[in-house]
């Protein structure tokens, strides 16, 4: 299969990639806002352990 | 800060904005309303594309505006429920002006989600493609009507512990005009014929309520405070 | 026993078994879906009567058994969370929920893209689709209950509830094309019976769905962790552990 006719998914292009496209931009999301998420809770977590540990 | 009236509409629309935001639930909950009604009529009505496709507008429309009604609570509750809503009728800016301020977030939190989600709508209920347009623009100027009629009946019910019916009550009647119009608009396009009547009535609606529902409701919620 | 067992589900020991877990997570998910994109988007040979438009079926099946396979995890744990009063399932539960949600929207979707060629429709209100639907509003469903609920404790019990009451939608789901005259097609992979599919889209599937899976234990180990710490933040563990994050 050539690169073009691998783009061109015999036509139906439009559906092959919209469908594969979707899945990994909402899967990548699935990961990265955790990611996001942990560190938020990360700088939480060091604000308080250091205001622990100066009282 | 000044007294100028315009700023307190500006710090009004900002604060309500905000509040409505960091509540998620109170403006995803009326979509997902929105989205299961519609999904009823093809299960209690059986999935003939015909027959839906005929009745999708109004199928639309009626839901469409069941959950703006459903979600007009949030305009005054819960800032009646915290005294805040006593403090603003009390306050030096008039008060018509804060509740236009008021009334202009829920149709951007409420009214415009709606008519966005209502294409995909349109879609599962076999709406032919040229509607959605049609569809889409008598919910921008019927939505707007609706937020605007709906605060009048919110604002007369706002003090009382079971509203919500009585809420219906007060409101759906109001409703009908804009609901005859809207619906039917986006049939009367879809039958291949001008629609511009209906939208230039739904226009005259949309200026008369936006003239004159503010004040009315500015009265009610002096009357329920 | 029993106490070792609830020892080893406690949220400090959970943390740390998943941390050594995760990096050979993220590497198998990462090599299978490398393998198995190639696998169905180049290999797999083109369908007679659908030619390459099937190839969204390497999404589409995999995603719609993952929005079930979820699902039953969630309202186990929720379960085991009302009998056994465990915290950790209260963890895992609430973690499935957006990723099931998010498994189930997909499935939606590559079933509407690839139904507009193959059917002529986008959508078709039959039980399969219908009742695949109720699933995504049940993940929402769980998800508003939540957090709609003030007391933590209280929004975890109901929020297990409605997820248990809900997998009667399971097997309708799965024995839908079977009960009833649907649009979608009628199960070609079954444990029992094997596979009407040809060997070689059938093989790149399972490799899909394999590493789908994997991608799954993998986000849910990702949030799962999240939560836990947001829960646990005031306790000595984490604070021993912030040295190290």
């Amino acid at each position: 299969m050539s690169l073009n006719e691998f783009f061109n998914m015999g036509g139906y292009a439009f559906h092959v990639w919209t469908s594969y496209g979707l899945t990994f931009v909402i899967m990548a999301l699935l990961i990265i806002l955790p990611m996001q998420k942990k560190k938020q809770l990360t700088r939480r977590i060091r604000k308080t352990s250091r205001r622990r540990s100066e009282t | 800060m000044t007294n100028s009236s315009y700023t307190a509409f500006k710090t009004m629309v900002h604060r309500d904005f905000t509040l409505a935001m960091r509540n998620r639930s109170e403006w995803t909950n009326p979509l997902f309303f929105f989205f299961l009604a519609c999904s009823l009529f093809p299960l209690g009505i059986g999935p003939e594309p015909n027959t839906l496709e005929r009745i999708a507008p109004g199928i639309i429309w009626v839901t469409a505006l069941l959950a703006a009604m459903l979600s007009l609570e949030s305009i005054f509750r819960s800032d009646f429920e915290d005294g805040s809503l006593e403090q603003l009728v009390l306050s030096p800016y008039p008060f018509t002006v804060l509740v236009y301020a008021k009334i202009l977030v829920h149709w951007l939190v409420t009214g415009i989600p709606l008519m966005l989600l209502s294409p995909l709508l349109g879609l599962i209920l076999h709406m032919p493609a040229d509607g959605i347009g049609l569809l889409m623009l008598s919910l921008l100027i019927g939505t707007p009507v609706l937020s605007l009629i709906g605060s009048i009946g919110v604002a007369l019910t706002v003090g009382l512990k079971r509203g919500g019916m009585l809420l219906s009550l007060l409101i759906l009647p109001l409703y009908i005009p804009i609901l005859i119009f809207g619906a039917g608009a986006v049939d009367v396009g879809l039958g291949g014929l001008d629609a511009s009547g209906h939208f230039l009535l739904m226009g005259a609606i949309l200026i008369l309520a936006f003239t004159l529902s503010p004040l009315a409701t500015a009265a009610a919620l002096r009357v329920s405070i | 026993m029993w106490k070792t067992i609830l020892k080893l589900t406690s949220f400090r020991n959970f943390y740390q078994f998943s941390g050594k877990l995760l990096p050979w997570f993220t590497a198998i998910t990462f090599i299978l879906f490398a393998i198995g994109l190639y696998w169905s988007l180049v290999i797999a040979p083109i369908d007679y009567q659908q030619k390459d438009s099937y190839r969204i079926l390497y999404i589409h099946v995999p995603a719609a058994w993952m929005s079930l396979f979820v699902y039953i995890v969630m309202a186990t744990s929720g379960a085991i969370h009302l009998i056994w009063k465990t915290k950790l399932s209260v963890v895992i539960a609430n973690s499935c929920a957006p990723i099931g949600a998010a498994f189930t929207f997909l499935a939606l979707v590559t079933g509407a893209i690839w139904g507009h060629p193959t059917w002529g429709t986008w959508w078709v209100w039959d039980a399969r689709l219908t009742s695949e639907l109720v699933l995504l509003f049940l993940y929402i469903g769980y998800m508003s209950l939540y957090s709609a609920i003030e007391d933590r404790a209280s929004a975890a019990r109901a929020a297990a509830i409605l997820a248990i009451v809900g997998v009667v939608n399971i097997p309708i789901i799965h024995y839908s094309v079977d009960w009833w005259f649907t649009l979608h097609q009628s199960a070609s992979i079954s444990v029992s019976k094997g596979s009407s599919m040809h060997p070689s889209m059938y093989w790149p599937l399972l490799v899909m769905a394999t590493a789908f899976k994997f991608y799954f234990v993998m986000v849910l180990m990702q949030r799962a962790r999240n939560e836990i710490l947001e829960r646990d933040q005031n306790a000595n563990w984490v604070q021993e552990l912030e040295k190290e994050l």
